[in-house]
């Protein structure tokens, strides 16, 4: 047994209002610069529909995680032989108008026009070419809140196994929001399928990163992720992806896309999870059995055994306490109400996600829809969203967890109404929906209520561990004199220099050793 | 010091000087700028057949100009094979994969010339850089009729006058003398093919130092862990 911290998320998608703000900030933090102005670290996705960048779900066509081949868990894009010969051209690579073409507009002209009749136009400009383009055909968002047709949003590969004609009628729409950041996976492609070492995932926390140093602009990380959460900076010619804040985690704050949520969806926390059953866990046989794997590799951490573990791993004790008191840990695995996205993609995300419900109010009032005894809250398999698209999202297909976690959801709804409108609290849904008293005043705690101290669960990092002298590197962090480099990058440096930073000498990080 | 004398006396030293030393600069203090510079997130069409030629037309021409000409004379004859032979090897190969490295290499220039969205983002040196190595190619190219009519009249001399004198500059004992002989095309093709090593430091090729070859034998998984910091008395 291995046990390693996670930094994990869970979004509440009940509570996503699709306002973007998040997509927003983390915009205008990270990637507001050129050659990833199309790239959004964070994007917020109206479902059905193709999302961002089109089609992203469908591996059939850009080959991303893994599969199973005889038996062995291989990249779906092939191994690392196929991917040197691929190295001159990657046939798997998204092209920018599979984003979109990044534009602005020529605000000036609004200014500058001469004296017209007809008001002036400000003409939308690409950003890569700076010439005036004739039309935005395509945008990061532009299928927001179901716009286009029904053919279109159709092409979504999570209608699989179901009659989706079904879904073109007025009626019968249906619609939620996805927020995507990168899931910091756990067996994570983009690592796996670069060829320079330069992603690698942080053994303290299980963030994932791009060393922008070792980065030579291979490609294969960009198609080698599933969910698309790696970009190709088309302007430095590197991999740049969702740093998951870590300047912010690492100082004991959330992320700033969780930070600014306005609907207060996102939780952060930590959670341990056992990192020698891992490979065990992305090989299992049955993609409907991987949620059920991946929830078995989170370990207790109250149990002993485990913090014993743990401390020998490596784990400081103030992560311990935070994994006790993480919300991730509480949604996946305490009340399942949490699910990873596309598991079958088998890289083990880390960022999951609790379902919506979509109760049909009208219908509900005028009797017509099934409802639990109080008559006033629907069941699980009586919402607007089909349960099978959302387990085609979330599990693989496997109806009988979400099922379980709308049922969990709606039981607490129950539980708070009878408490609240009766006057007498009524156990009887709580019972069916197999949760106790304790959890459903918990779950209304975490989900309804949203305190940020509940929310937020993130211990700073120790970096005084790793230091002998830590108050020597007092004032030294995140200056340098010029470049970050000029101090030279190898250990046989042509023109040595005295290093100014004390305590922390400019070698290359150490690769850690293969996973085990 | 007349211009032979010149060019493949001491220009050999001067570019191949600014290869390691440039290189090594840069490798040093300037990784953020090594890197491939791909440009196929902007253009993909075309990108697979042109890209392919180009790259393995121009890295069997290297390895063909390394064989034939660095690796030792005797090694081929202990070969069992014969300098007539070795004269028909490079001209077969010569222009089989410098074709495929001129049409490849062409498709991937007008793209970089015509493609508004790949000039846009490229830099000048790109194409520069291009060109330079298809003008390289095609002077290269335009020596076979002369090494055909050598072959033909079974006269090795010139092939190994040329790897004769490859041997003398790297083994520090140049002798420009041995090119006096040898037609003019071959000498042009050679200070051009010179200059690619002066330019390579300071161009996106030096991508090909950091070729991913350890990849193969790699784990899939990398987890970098807080780098313990030693105590540095002297600061």
């Amino acid at each position: 047994m291995k046990i390693r911290a996670q930094f994990a998320m869970v979004f509440n998608l009940d509570k996503c209002i699709g306002c973007h703000t998040c997509s927003v900030t983390c915009k205008n933090v990270w990637s507001n610069r050129k050659g990833i102005e199309y790239a959004w670290f964070n994007n917020v996705e109206s479902k059905p529909g193709v999302g961002y960048p089109k089609n992203w779900e469908n591996q059939e066509k850009w080959k991303g995680g893994w599969e199973k081949v005889n038996g062995k868990l291989e990249l779906k894009a092939g191994g690392k032989l196929k991917k040197i010969v691929q190295i001159f051209a990657n046939p798997n690579m998204p092209e920018i108008d599979d984003y979109y073409e990044p534009f602005t507009y020529d605000y000036a002209r609004l200014h500058n026009a001469p004296l017209s009749e007809a008001a002036p136009t400000a003409r939308p400009v690409s950003q890569i070419t700076g010439e005036k383009m004739d039309k935005i055909t395509w945008g990061p968002n532009w299928e927001d809140d179901l716009a286009g047709e029904f053919a279109a949003r159709a092409q979504d590969p999570n209608f699989a196994n179901m009659q989706k004609e079904m879904y073109k009628q007025f009626e019968n729409t249906f619609h939620l929001y996805l927020p995507r950041i990168c899931n910091h996976c756990i067996n994570p492609a983009c690592v796996a399928s670069c060829p320079s070492g330069a992603m690698y995932k942080r053994e303290e926390d299980g963030i994932v990163l791009a060393d922008q140093d070792r980065c030579r602009g291979w490609r294969m990380c960009i198609s080698g992720c599933p969910y698309k959460k790696v970009f190709f900076n088309w302007e430095s010619s590197k991999a740049e992806k969702c740093i998951g804040c870590y300047p912010r985690v690492e100082s004991g704050l959330p992320t700033v896309c969780s930070e600014s949520c306005v609907g207060r969806i996102r939780y952060n926390g930590i959670i341990l999870y056992d990192a020698d059953k891992l490979l065990d866990a992305a090989s299992t046989d049955n993609e409907q059995d991987l949620y059920k794997a991946h929830l078995d590799l989170f370990v207790d951490p109250y149990d002993p055994a485990i913090i014993a573990q743990a401390l020998k791993d490596g784990v400081p004790q103030s992560w311990i306490d935070a994994a006790q008191k993480s919300p991730i840990y509480k949604m996946a695995v305490e009340w399942k109400i949490a699910f990873p996205l596309h598991p079958e993609f088998r890289t083990l995300p880390m960022i999951w996600y609790v379902p919506p419900l979509s109760p049909v109010q009208s219908q509900i009032d005028q009797k017509k829809l099934p409802t639990e005894a109080d008559g006033v809250i629907p069941k699980a398999e009586a919402m607007r969203l089909p349960v099978q698209y959302l387990a085609n999202l979330l599990t693989a297909g496997k109806t009988e967890y979400i099922t379980s976690a709308l049922n969990r959801l709606l039981a607490m709804r129950s539980y708070m109404r009878s408490v609240n409108v009766d006057g007498q609290p009524d156990l009887a849904p709580l019972n069916r929906a197999g949760i106790t008293e304790q959890n459903a005043k918990d779950m209304y705690r975490y989900l309804a209520i949203a305190n940020y101290e509940d929310r937020f669960v993130v211990p700073t990092a120790h970096e005084e561990i790793r230091l002998d002298d830590y108050h020597g590197f007092q004032g030294q962090n995140g200056f340098t004199f010029g470049a970050d480099n000029s101090k030279g990058y190898g250990t046989f440096a042509l023109f040595p220099e005295r290093r100014t930073e004390s305590a922390e000498p400019r070698e290359p990080a150490p690769l850690a050793g293969e996973r085990d | 010091m007349n211009a032979i004398n010149f060019f493949f006396g001491v220009y050999p030293y001067i570019a191949l000087s600014v290869f390691v030393i440039g290189s090594w600069i840069r490798y040093d203090n300037e990784q953020y700028t090594w890197k491939t510079d791909s440009s196929q997130l902007l253009s993909k069409s075309n990108m697979w057949i042109a890209s392919n030629l180009f790259h393995v037309g121009i890295l069997s021409i290297f390895a063909g100009h390394f064989a034939g000409l660095v690796l030792p004379h005797a090694l081929w004859i202990s070969l069992g094979v014969s300098d007539l032979q070795h004269q028909w090897i490079a001209i077969v190969a010569g222009s089989v994969f410098g074709t495929m490295c001129l049409i490849g290499g062409t498709i991937l220039w007008l793209r970089r010339i015509f493609n508004p969205r790949v000039r846009a983002a490229g830099r000048r040196m790109d194409a520069f850089i291009l060109g330079w190595l298809l003008l390289t190619l095609v002077a290269g190219l335009s020596t076979l009729p002369v090494s055909i009519g050598h072959a033909n009249h079974g006269d090795p001399g010139v092939m190994l006058a040329l790897s004769g004198w490859v041997q003398s500059v790297l083994t520090f004992q140049p002798k420009p003398e041995l090119l006096a002989a040898v037609e003019p095309v071959f000498r042009f093709h050679m200070v051009l093919g010179m200059t690619v090593f002066l330019l390579f430091p300071f161009t996106r090729l030096v991508h090909i130092l950091t070729a991913p070859l350890t990849y193969v034998g790699r784990a899939y998984q990398i987890v970098r862990s807080k780098r313990r910091v030693k105590a540095t008395a002297s600061a």
